[in-house]
């Protein structure tokens, strides 16, 4: 490559190959995606904040590092951004949220950590639904991401940033976090690969929570390659994080290279009822043939439960959110209502002046879900059925390697298509919501476009800890139909 | 639901117009999660996390944390190294 205009076109592997053969440095590559950014940010929206400075500094040093020979890794010098949950010392971290407006992060997030150890140029923070809690960034306090494809459409959520980014070339890879689908529908709707990897593979150390035993964080890219590698350096035990887990983590990068057989995949025969738009179902049955044709069986499968996941997942979730969101009480590090004026006055004026509506919604139908004379018909009961779920995958699994269904019922909806409606916008995660609670692995692939041109997502959810195997699945795909490299015109 | 109750209980303080609206919404939703009332969950353990681990010990050792400084870097009122706050003895 020659022509550095472009460079913010590469994938992190390519970025990777050119920083190596010296045909780039790491500050022409940060200064490409800083005018790129500057260039199409107004129009999308994907960044609350970005430090420049910071980022060309750490450009320099990677620039340093490789002068003398000494790269920490093969994505040394490469911009990663972070979803504005992600701690990163010294920067802002708002959750989208006004109550966190004036908030730096006093640490970095163990993610954070292991990016600055791998050299990676830690970048700008990127949009999102206050908290993670909605499907649209439009419930983001400093106003919606647009859809890069249609600017006039959502990008997903609540990792609508992270997903524009990419699709915008306004980064090579970002991270986001995914508690109901809020990596992978939002990569399905803007037309990247996301992945939500198992829960305890990536440890949430430094990331705002919403609900604990739900969230992960995990990386979007162009193409499978990538997100195998961010996921690489991202995974692994953490001591701060005590329901991370002590297992190996593997090459993933390695493993995608090696000469895979093609194995059996389940179809969920729930998962593709009514509901479903025609040019998703269309592009899916696409998909499988494509899968047939490569030797894969495709077997029809049963997921029962699958309709109780979206109640199961609003009682756990808000519940966990209530709880969590507790912390943002007006007195340590969040901003103060100027009108309070007693103990009690602090927390509830202001939560009620710092929160979004949404967020309001959730903490109140999570308490209401934990409280006194409703816990036993609301919260114990979602935990049981949750283990009717896992139940469910599990005997699945006992049939296929992974199972494959669409990401999203539609393409990118329009804004305030759903926004008053809060169960309309829940059910657009309807595909997504039960991987969380049954802490599977899951990773949306670009497969197609709809006729008006709007990216469309194949999920494919596989075995805990087996994210090697899904990888493969995903990349033997992606490496032939390389659909996350359609760029839209901006 | 009453409204007033739960958001008491949640610490939130909504405007006449927010209760009114998620009066309504979070009447929907809870119509929507009467589903839940119709599974049989008879001797079924809860799962609280997909993978427990149980007993995450760690070796008791001193490490620094942060200064006061850093610690009171986003408080919204300090002075003297502690967080200002209203009044909350009453007299």
């Amino acid at each position: 490559m020659t022509d550095h205009s472009e460079i913010f076109t590469l994938t992190g592997s390519e970025l990777s190959d050119g920083l190596a053969s010296g045909q780039f440095s790491s500050e022409e590559v940060t200064k490409s995606y800083l005018s790129r950014i500057k260039e199409v940010d107004d129009k999308v929206h994907a960044f609350l904040s970005y430090d420049e400075e910071d980022m060309l500094d750490q450009a320099k040093s990677s620039d340093q590092r490789r002068a003398s020979g000494k790269i920490l890794g093969p994505l040394d010098g490469v911009p990663v951004c972070l979803k504005d949950v992600i701690s990163a010392k010294g920067q802002p971290l708002t959750a989208a949220s006004k109550i966190l407006e004036k908030y730096r992060s006093p640490y970095d997030a163990t993610v954070t950590i292991k990016l600055k150890k791998a050299g990676v140029v830690v970048g700008g923070r990127l949009n999102l639904d206050e908290f993670a809690m909605g499907s649209s960034t439009e419930n983001s306090a400093y106003g919606p991401t647009c859809n890069p494809w249609d600017l006039g459409r959502v990008p997903g959520g609540s990792s609508g940033g992270s997903s524009a980014a990419v699709a915008a070339r306004e980064a090579p890879l970002t991270l986001g976090s995914d508690t109901g689908g809020s990596i992978r529908q939002p990569a399905s709707l803007c037309g990247v690969v996301g992945m939500k990897p198992t829960y305890g593979r990536v440890s949430r150390y430094g990331l705002a929570a919403f609900a604990s035993s739900l969230d992960q964080i995990g990386p979007f890219s162009q193409t499978v390659e990538d997100t195998a590698q961010l996921l690489e350096i991202i995974s692994g035990h953490d001591p701060l994080d005590s329901t991370s887990y002590p297992t190996p983590v593997p090459s993933f990068s390695n493993e995608i290279r090696q000469p895979f057989k093609p194995c059996k995949l389940g179809l969920p025969k729930e998962f593709f009822g009514t509901g479903m738009d025609d040019d998703v179902r269309k592009s899916i049955e696409q998909s499988i043939q494509w899968y047939r044709d490569k030797g894969y069986e495709l077997v029809e499968i049963s997921l029962p439960t699958t309709e109780l996941s979206i109640p199961v997942y609003y009682v756990i979730a808000t519940a966990e959110a209530s709880s969590n969101l507790a912390r943002y009480d007006g007195i340590r590090y969040t901003s103060r209502s100027e009108h309070a004026e007693n103990a009690i006055d602090v927390y509830a004026k202001s939560r009620g002046e710092g929160f979004g509506e949404e967020v309001k919604r959730r903490c109140i139908l999570g308490a209401y879900g934990l409280s006194s004379g409703y816990y036993d018909a609301y919260y114990l009961r979602a935990q049981k059925t949750r283990t009717l779920i896992r139940n469910d995958f599990d005997k699945a699994f006992e049939q296929v390697d992974a199972i494959l269904t669409p990401t999203s019922p539609t393409p990118a909806f329009k804004f305030g298509e759903k926004s008053e409606d809060p169960i309309s916008m829940y059910l657009s995660d309807i595909y997504t919501i039960s991987t969380n609670l049954a802490g599977l692995p899951g990773i949306s692939i670009p497969c197609g476009f709809t006729e008006n041109g709007l990216p469309i997502g194949m999920q494919l959810i596989g075995q805990a800890f087996e994210e090697g195997k899904l990888l493969s699945i995903a990349h033997d795909y992606d490496r032939e139909l390389q659909l996350g490299r359609s760029q839209p015109s901006l | 639901m009453d409204i007033d109750y739960v958001a008491n209980l949640a610490r939130i303080e909504l405007t006449p117009e927010e209760r009114k609206k998620f009066q309504g919404q979070l009447g929907d939703v809870l119509v929507y999660f009467e589903k839940l009332q119709e599974v049989n969950v008879e001797g079924v353990t809860p799962t609280a996390h997909a993978f427990p681990r149980f007993n995450v010990w760690d070796e008791d050792e001193p490490t620094t944390g942060f200064t006061s400084d850093e610690a009171l870097k986003n408080a919204p009122k300090s002075r003297n190294d502690q967080i200002v706050v209203p009044k909350v003895i009453e007299e």
